[in-house]
């Protein structure tokens, strides 16, 4: 770390009257921040993206730079751990395989080597997008008009299921029976954000 | 206790303040477009601010109701109706058990509002009984048929002791956090460029037809929070300002924000109508 620890790591941006966007540096950061930043209730909806917070709703504007500042980003994750089982059986399988250099038989082995981490849910209720993945997935040219709900999906160096059946444009791998999202749920998004995912094969 | 829908226009949905708090987990706020007409209503016939009231797409709603009932029509002025006869716009009107309340076609506006006293008590979810259209979360549109529960009526009317409505104007910008995406002030660009409002515009966003915003750079950006009445400017140059049921996150840059006072005008913009902004006021 060196003496970086000196230099307050996060950028404030205006976001209208009510709120602030903080940038920081990766989507670990950003987790990390969000975490940090619901625990002291900084804003009424504190929105983590891919490489900033959105604080909405900034319960204190006045002191927010200065509370800001003592903040320091962390790298253990301390969000809950998920395991999913998938079958490797999506229709993108050898594109993706292309695109990581590697035999189609392998897609399943790399996307299970690696604990994902949930950086932040967009796009529809309970979609997270998981983090942690080596090497880029170009989105389809053309999305397709109905993903069937629980598709295993990449795109960008995402990977991300689908709570819902909904049209999509990222590349299948595979599918999961697990529910991601149930709004009954007292948590209702399987994978909200600082979750830590492992995939693994469905016997 | 229900209110019998009996007809319904281009679209009825159960609307109340919405359901923020939810989205980091990609969950819109919703909620009434137009906030002050929703709590007018409201208040006219004794509920909470909370409660649940109906948003009227261009009218078109027929409701009976099995119990006697205040009801309140705000919002985009209409003809209404009582049993055949006219009734009030914008206060407490009595119905009687079994009486039926239609509400014609506004001459002005889009969204009507429909108070019910005690309000329409639909399932919550998520701390919130409003209808999302973009993600799903809530009741489905209200539809010919359904039998909506109405609570237990909790105040009396108020039929004097209400504020005014807001008055129409430019729609007031402050800055956004990606306005350097547009050379020079994009605030001042905005302010001198006439827009009309696109037919395709939605509860998601106020979709403007006009003179392209100049981009210095189109690329996207790593997604980010957004927020209500952020001005979001796709690579054609034409902004959209988000409304309730808009994306918790997006990519295309956001170069200004619509003063949270001024967005319920947004509800009651038709396509083809004009729309100016202005710089907001430092605080």
């Amino acid at each position: 770390m060196g003496d970086a620890w000196i230099m307050n790591p996060v950028h404030l941006l205006p976001v209208g009257r009510d709120a602030v966007l903080v940038e920081v540096a990766s989507p670990q950061e950003a987790v990390s921040l969000a975490t940090w930043a619901r625990g002291r209730a900084l804003a009424a909806d504190v929105v983590p993206g891919a490489e900033s917070v959105l604080l909405d709703g900034v319960t204190d504007r006045d002191r927010l730079a200065s509370v800001l500042d003592s903040w320091r980003p962390t790298t253990d994750q301390p969000g809950p751990r998920v395991e999913l089982a998938v079958t490797y059986d999506g229709p993108d399988l050898e594109d993706v395989a292309e695109y990581w250099g590697c035999a189609v038989e392998q897609v399943a082995a790399r996307h299970q080597a690696v604990e994902l981490v949930s950086a932040f849910c967009g796009f529809a209720p309970g979609f997270a997008y998981l983090s942690g993945l080596e090497g880029e997935v170009p989105r389809l040219a053309t999305p397709r008009a109905r993903v069937p709900a629980g598709s295993v999906a990449l795109a960008g160096p995402w990977c991300g299921v689908y709570p819902t059946a909904s049209p999509g444009g990222w590349r299948i791998i595979g599918r999961t029976d697990a529910v991601l999202w149930d709004q009954a749920r007292p948590r209702p998004a399987l994978l909200a954000p600082g979750t830590r995912v492992r995939f693994r094969a469905a016997p | 206790m229900t209110l019998e829908v009996r007809h319904v226009g281009a679209s009825t949905l159960v609307q109340d303040r919405g359901r923020p708090g939810w989205a980091h987990l990609g969950v819109p706020r919703s909620g009434a477009l137009d906030a002050p007409a929703a709590a007018l209503a409201n208040r006219l016939v004794g509920n909470d601010p909370d409660d649940a009231c109906l948003e009227v797409v261009l009218g078109g709603l027929v409701l009976a109701s099995d119990h006697a009932r205040w009801v309140a029509v705000t919002g985009a002025p209409c003809p209404v109706d009582v049993d055949g006869r006219a009734a009030d716009f914008g206060a407490a009107i009595r119905l009687a058990a079994g009486g039926v309340l239609r509400l014609g076609r506004p001459e002005a506006g889009l969204r009507t509002y429909v108070a019910v006293s005690g309000g329409v008590v639909v399932e919550a979810v998520l701390g919130s009984r409003s209808s999302d259209t973009l993600g799903g979360v809530g009741p489905p549109p209200v539809n010919v048929g359904d039998r909506l529960p109405v609570g237990r009526s909790s105040g009396a009317p108020r039929p004097i002791d209400t504020p005014r409505p807001p008055v129409p104007g430019p729609l007031r910008v402050g800055p956004g956090p990606r306005a350097d995406r547009v050379p020079g002030d994009v605030l001042d660009l905005l302010s001198r460029t006439t827009y009309v409002v696109s037919p395709d515009s939605d509860r998601i966003g106020l979709r403007l037809l006009g003179d392209p915003l100049p981009l210095a750079r189109t690329d996207e950006l790593p997604s980010e929070g957004m927020v209500l009445g952020a001005v979001q400017v796709p690579p054609d140059g034409r902004p959209v300002v988000f409304l309730a049921d808009h994306p918790t996150t997006g990519g295309y840059p956001v170069v200004a924000v619509v003063e949270p006072a001024d967005l319920w005008q947004c509800a009651q913009l038709r396509p083809g109508e004009r729309v100016r902004f202005r710089r907001a006021a430092r605080r």
